[in-house]
């Protein structure tokens, strides 16, 4: 028997105006639920994303940064196949602050990338690249040259917002190895801490 | 504009469905009156408001909420709906140089909904403190008047812990606690080898079904409101058994305005706004409690002014809006590397520490006076925005090195959290700002705050405790305020903790207090304030379990009233 997204959310009202002890049966059809509409998500055909505040180029200037800050390796997919730059373009369509802070730092960048190499961050050689991030991942590299501080505070501020749209993913929670958001009949508590 | 009247008197009028008004709300309708119940948010719907077992990546925002709002400390987007620290249309000042903030909920079951569900008794000493060590005031009530009333909340509601015998921690009617997690086992080594006390904690959250409700099924989000019910909540657990009683009317979205005085000086109604409509109603009723929350509460008292109390109504003292206190706040962390080399588990428990410390040194003279008790926790739980903040400063760089070291440093985090009692002070209270109404035309509270030396004193001790327990355990202590930072030693702000309580406080007399033992005005006999607001002092105890208890107790008196044909005399 096949049962529908409809059918659960139905038993879901149904169920929940019976005695309290019954609820117990909403959750597992909540979940249930949540869990079929990711499966519908996943299985729509993939659109490109149109971003709400970045321009074109500073958004694939975006996801190339949070490529960099958490890639693919081989224990996971990266930041970008997690939905990190979605995320960020989203809160920063309604955040005046970032708008500035973000829209500014990655314009920065570029204006740096053209002084220093004569060409924005996203066509500069992969060795520039990897050359000014060293300089601004670092707040040491700040005291030596107070020019690379506005770069040094955009980039703290990115790989804060990479780390949650990362951390907050599935892609992200399976790597981390979180287990839980369950219901189990009783908690287990601490297994053996392993010898040293 | 027009005034509408509700034609019909009810026994009794309550304002607001917190700990409080919940718990007035089943007592008084079980014992045989007829209640409203003013609300000034909207009904609580857990299907549709809670967000239970939603992963973070469910949501748009990942929890982060509108713009980042939750990654600024404004609200959390997986919470039990409408607390908020700002309500739109409804400021509140704080005088210059006082930093107060305000957590208000406004929904059917108030702060319930998301609170910690910490359910902890006050000990016998906390109510007679001037007895003991002659600063603030003794409670004109004594541990064996309120005893039974704790008796009754507990049974009723579901708490969980373990009979421990401890003078500052009075065992209560316990279900039992749950297994520790590998974090609290790690930090019950440590206080062990420091005689520093740690014992199974005392949440309102069931480990087995209890009247009617299910068993915990351990996913660590009480947070976000509990969809079985497992945990307390007023608007679960209190309203429904008044409900059923077919005497009880509930009114939301009435922001109550003012108590209106009859000319024998007794309340005879309150007015109120409907949200909806912007109108002004009236609720007609024998008796009154004021159950809004401390400051709301004393809010309301001081917005009632009138020829025959024109300093605010229950007022005669002076007393309404002083003695506000907050617990005394401060935090500390540490990074204890034998986590890392945990298997994946499911850490997640109940939604909050299965052991805490209770105030462990009362038997010796300490810096400060009063105590203070310890909540922590940390591990492996859901991951969440903002969680890796400060591990990537501390990294920083970037690429396949920071992601492996975020993987290898998940879960080795334990947050501690000092909850200490607050001495009241003469510049800690409230008062009605001359100049700002909120968006329903009502003046709003201004704040003013200052902690005194003993609080500092405490959160130092705090901090100290913590490192010493951090590293006993083998960890690293993250944490260390001085005294001149912005918050010495690492002290909130007052209002930050949510734990306001004393604006409206009983006493032994009238001069210097507002209500009796049994949470009744001295100035008008039909009133009532039962919430936090009636408190003396501010113990180390998390003030919702006796709030209940202090309600049940006052209501079980007013139904007496009542048979003897005494309500509203």
């Amino acid at each position: 028997m096949t049962i529908s997204r409809r059918d659960i959310l139905k038993s879901l009202t149904a169920t929940a105006a019976m005695a309290s002890v019954l609820r117990v049966i909403p959750l597992e059809a909540a979940q249930l639920a949540h869990k079929m509409v990711r499966a519908e998500k996943a299985a729509a055909p993939a659109q490109a994303y149109t971003p709400k505040f970045f321009s074109a180029h500073a958004y694939q200037t975006l996801q190339s940064l949070c490529n960099s800050i958490f890639p693919s390796d081989d224990e996971s997919k990266g930041a970008v196949e997690a939905g990190a730059p979605e995320f960020i373009d989203l809160l920063t369509s309604e955040n005046k602050d970032y708008q500035v802070s973000l829209g500014g730092g990655l314009m920065w960048l570029d204006s740096t990338c053209i002084d220093r190499y004569e060409k924005p961050y996203l066509d500069c050689t992969a060795d520039q690249r990897k050359e000014i991030l060293d300089l601004i991942a670092y707040r040491k590299h700040g005291k030596k040259d107070p020019s690379l501080g506005q770069g040094i505070e955009f980039f703290s501020f990115l790989r804060k917002l990479t780390a949650d749209g990362f951390f907050t993913s599935e892609i992200g929670i399976d790597y981390l190895g979180y287990i839980g958001n369950t219901y189990v009949q009783e908690f287990p508590g601490c297994p053996p801490v392993p010898e040293t | 504009m027009q005034v509408k009247r509700t034609p019909k008197t009810y026994d009794v009028c309550i304002i607001g469905s917190g700990a409080s008004g919940g718990t007035a709300a089943k007592v008084l309708t079980e014992g045989g009156l007829s209640v409203a119940l003013l609300e000034a948010g909207p009904p609580v719907l857990p299907e549709r408001d809670y967000k239970e077992h939603v992963w973070p990546y469910d949501l748009p925002h990942r929890g982060a909420g509108i713009g980042g709002r939750a990654r600024q400390g404004l609200d959390d987007e997986f919470l039990a709906p409408n607390g908020a620290w700002e309500i739109e249309g409804e400021p509140y000042v704080s005088a210059p140089g006082s930093k107060f903030r305000w957590f208000r909920s406004r929904i059917v079951g108030g702060r319930t909904n998301h609170w910690g569900r910490i359910a902890l008794r006050m000990a016998p000493v906390d109510f007679k403190v001037r007895s003991h060590d002659g600063m603030g005031d003794d409670w004109p009530i004594s541990y064996d008047d309120v005893a039974p009333y704790y008796d009754k909340v507990e049974s009723y509601i579901g708490v969980f812990g373990s009979k421990e015998n401890i003078p500052s921690a009075p065992d209560g009617i316990f279900l039992p606690p749950p297994k520790p997690r590998c974090t609290e086992t790690i930090i019950k080594k440590a206080c062990d080898h420091l005689s520093i006390l740690c014992i199974p904690s005392r949440l309102a959250i069931l480990t087995t079904p209890h009247n009617g409700r299910a068993a915990c099924h351990y996913c660590a989000q009480c947070g976000r409101g509990c969809i079985t019910a497992s945990n307390f909540s007023s608007s679960q657990v209190m309203i429904p058994p008044a409900e059923k009683t077919g005497r009880f009317t509930m009114i939301t979205g009435a922001m109550a305005r003012e108590l209106v005085i009859a000319k024998d000086g007794k309340v005879t109604a309150v007015s109120y706004i409907d949200k909806a409509t912007r109108e002004e109603r009236r609720v007609h009723a024998r008796a009154f409690i004021v159950a809004a929350s401390a400051c709301e509460s004393a809010r309301l008292l001081l917005n009632s002014r009138s020829t025959l109390f024109p300093d605010g109504l229950a007022n005669s003292s002076g007393v309404v809006g002083r003695n506000l206190m907050d617990t005394v706040g401060s935090d500390a962390g540490g990074y204890f590397p034998q986590l890392e080399r945990m298997p994946a588990h499911n850490h997640d428990g109940v939604g909050g520490m299965h052991m805490y410390l209770p105030w462990w040194k009362f038997d010796r003279k300490n810096d400060f006076l009063r105590g203070y008790h310890t909540e922590f926790g940390g591990g492996r739980g859901m991951p969440g925005v903002g969680d890796y903040d400060d591990l990537c400063d501390y990294v920083e760089g970037y690429g396949a090195s920071l992601k492996k070291e975020c993987k290898k440093k998940y879960g080795t985090f334990i947050g501690f959290a000092g909850r200490g009692e607050m001495i009241p002070n003469e510049n800690c209270y409230c008062e009605i700002d001359p100049h700002v109404v909120d968006q329903w035309g009502i003046p709003v509270l201004r704040f003013h705050w200052k902690w005194s030396d003993n609080e500092i004193k405490m959160a130092k001790d705090m901090q100290e405790t913590y490192r010493a327990i951090v590293e006993a355990a083998g960890g690293v202590f993250l944490g260390g305020n001085k005294i001149d930072d912005a918050h010495p030693y690492g002290i909130a702000d007052g209002g930050v903790i949510i734990h306001e309580v004393g604006t409206v406080r009983m006493g032994e007399r009238p001069n210097t207090s507002a209500l009796n033992g049994y949470c009744q005005s001295y100035d008008v006999k039909n009133l009532f304030v039962t919430d936090g607001a009636s408190f003396v002092t501010n113990a180390d105890k998390n003030p919702t379990l006796t709030i209940m208890a202090l309600t049940w107790r006052a209501c079980d008196y007013l139904l007496d009233q009542a048979k003897k044909g005494n309500l509203g005399a």
